[in-house]
Order: C-alpha cells, then sequence, then structure tokens
C-alpha cells in the first residue's frame, strides 16, 4: 500500500508539473515534449490501479499518434520562427485576472464536489457490468466492447473515418503548373488525332501547321 | 495520506482540468497550445471515468474512455488540419492576430 501510495504521488506530481508546463511554456515544441510527459504518466497511473489496456491505448494513441502529430504540425508550420513573447500589447493582457479567476472557481467547485460526495446508498445494487478477477482487463473489455457496446462502436469508427476524409479534404490542395500523366486521355486519344498520312509531292515537301 | 482512494484520482482529474481550463483562457501564443489544452482537459476526464470504474467495480467507464479517446484523436487530426489551412492563407497562427471576425 506504501509503495501504492509512493507512486501515486510520483505519477501524479510529474502529471501536474507537465501539464502546468504545457500551458506556461514559451516554446511550442517544449509544450509538445511536455504533453508526451503527461500522457505517459497518466497512462502509468492507469496501469497502475488496474486499467493495463487502456493506458497501453493512451500511450499508443496519445503518445503514437496524436503527440506525434503535434510535432509533425508544429515543425511544419514553422512557429518557432514566430515571435514568442507571451503577449503583443498591454491591452490583451487584461484578460489575465479574470482568466485566473474564473479558473480558480472551476477549481474549487471541483474539489467541493470531490470532498463532499458520497455513493447513493444502493448503487452497488444497480446493473453495472461488473469485472471478474480471473479474466485480464483487456478480456473483460473486449466481451463487452463488442456485444454491449458494438453499435458505438461501429459509429466510433465511422468518426475516425469521417476525421480522416475531412482531413484530407481540408489540407489538399490543387497545384498550377504540375505536369501529370494522365490516363483517361492517353487511353481515349484515337489515330485519327494522332497521326495524319500525306502525300508529299516531290521537290517541295510540306508545310506542316502545328 | 497512505492509503490513495478514489477522492485522490478525482483531485488529480480536477487539477488537470483547471490547468487545462487556465490554459484555453490565458493563451495569447498560438492555437496549437489551445488545442494541447483541450487535449489535457479531456484526459482529466478520462482520468475520472476510469477511476471511478475502478472504484464502482463498474467496467462502462472504461469503454466509454475508449470512445472519448477515439473522439479526442478526430479532433486532433481536424483541428491540426484547420490549423495548417489557416496558416497557409494567412501566415500565422498567433491568437491576437486571428481577428477575422472582429471578436
Amino acid at each position: 500500500m506504501i509503495a501504492h501510495a509512493i507512486f501515486f504521488y510520483i505519477f501524479s506530481i510529474i502529471a501536474i508539473v507537465s501539464a502546468i508546463m504545457v500551458t506556461a511554456s514559451k516554446n511550442t515544441v517544449h509544450s509538445v515534449f511536455f504533453l508526451i510527459l503527461d500522457f505517459i504518466s497518466i497512462s502509468c497511473l492507469f496501469i497502475m490501479i488496474g486499467a493495463e489496456f487502456l493506458g497501453m491505448i493512451m500511450l499508443i494513441v496519445y503518445v503514437g499518434a496524436v503527440a506525434v502529430l503535434f510535432l509533425f504540425v508544429v515543425m511544419m508550420l514553422n512557429v518557432a520562427q514566430q515571435k514568442n513573447q507571451w503577449f503583443l500589447s498591454k491591452s490583451s493582457s487584461r484578460h489575465i485576472p479574470i482568466g485566473l479567476i474564473i479558473s480558480a472557481i472551476i477549481f474549487f467547485e471541483l474539489i467541493i464536489v470531490v470532498g463532499g460526495w458520497k455513493y447513493k446508498p444502493d448503487l452497488s445494487n444497480s446493473t453495472n457490468i461488473s469485472f471478474s478477477n480471473d479474466i485480464t482487463n483487456t478480456h473483460s473489455l473486449g466481451l463487452v466492447l463488442y456485444t454491449d457496446y458494438i453499435h458505438i462502436f461501429q459509429i466510433s469508427g465511422m468518426i475516425l473515418l469521417i476525421a480522416m476524409i475531412g482531413a484530407i479534404v481540408l489540407t489538399f490542395r490543387q497545384r498550377e503548373g504540375v505536369k501529370k500523366q494522365s490516363y483517361i486521355k492517353q487511353i481515349s486519344r484515337e489515330r485519327s488525332e494522332g497521326v495524319e498520312v500525306l502525300e508529299v509531292p516531290s521537290n517541295r515537301g510540306v508545310k506542316i501547321d502545328d | 495520506m497512505t492509503e490513495i482512494g478514489l477522492g485522490h484520482y478525482l483531485t488529480l482529474g480536477a487539477v488537470i482540468f483547471s490547468i487545462g481550463v487556465i490554459g484555453i483562457f490565458l493563451n495569447r501564443k498560438n492555437i496549437i497550445v489551445i488545442l494541447m489544452s483541450i487535449e489535457l482537459i479531456l484526459l482529466a476526464v478520462n482520468i475520472n471515468l476510469v477511476s471511478f470504474s475502478i472504484y464502482l467495480n463498474d467496467l462502462s467507464g472504461q469503454v466509454f474512455t475508449l470512445f472519448i479517446l477515439t473522439v479526442a484523436a478526430a479532433e486532433a487530426a481536424i483541428g491540426l488540419a484547420i490549423i495548417v489551412v489557416y496558416y497557409r492563407n494567412s501566415g500565422t497562427i498567433r491568437v491576437e492576430e486571428i481577428d477575422n471576425l472582429k471578436g
């Protein structure tokens, strides 16, 4: 139990500090690095409390795909060359106090909810999908995911497909002046437009207009 | 202190959620950091769902975390595509300089 507490505090402190650094660091590339650190420590926490599958998926999806996508976009957009100070003008820094106050109020509301919260007495009797101890977390998730939640699962697949199509459509552009091979034009070309047979008079030649 | 319960995880989720909200409110740099703050908020929600799922012995929290993960990935992809297109058109992604709507 002591080890659990120690690891919880280590991982959560790393997660909180790196979350602060994500929003506070001046360099966007450093923000992405801290985001990766944050995801890794939270997935360690997930693995620690027994949600191994989600921890691993979190590593794969967030660190392997989303964070690398962020890094790729940051490097592609050349953000580092843009001005690096936080506020360009005085007028925009007037949002700081009200933003801080509202964030603090949100935080204290959440803390109050967490502190003064109790279970409903008959909660454990309600129909929940409990997991047994003799199969793994991945196994039990798979048993539920492909039976009870199959429609939501397929809809999430559709969401991913639409996101992919949307990203491609948004970033696709037709460039001018690029020579491309057109298969349809090649195939549909006929002999009459390609070849012309001429009678050549001797000593005069022919004039070809093109 | 040494007994880690549900409250600890919920507090961690609340802290990360608030940091994400602060990041959205106070960010004046570029939109990519705002997208990262949204990712932080979704991460805090995931922490809450997973810890409730573990401590209530109910698997549906983890299933919904999986779906939130899916939606977060799709949202990041679309958001970054929009940012790339905007940068291509206007040459900047600073929050202060994006004022086409005069807001």
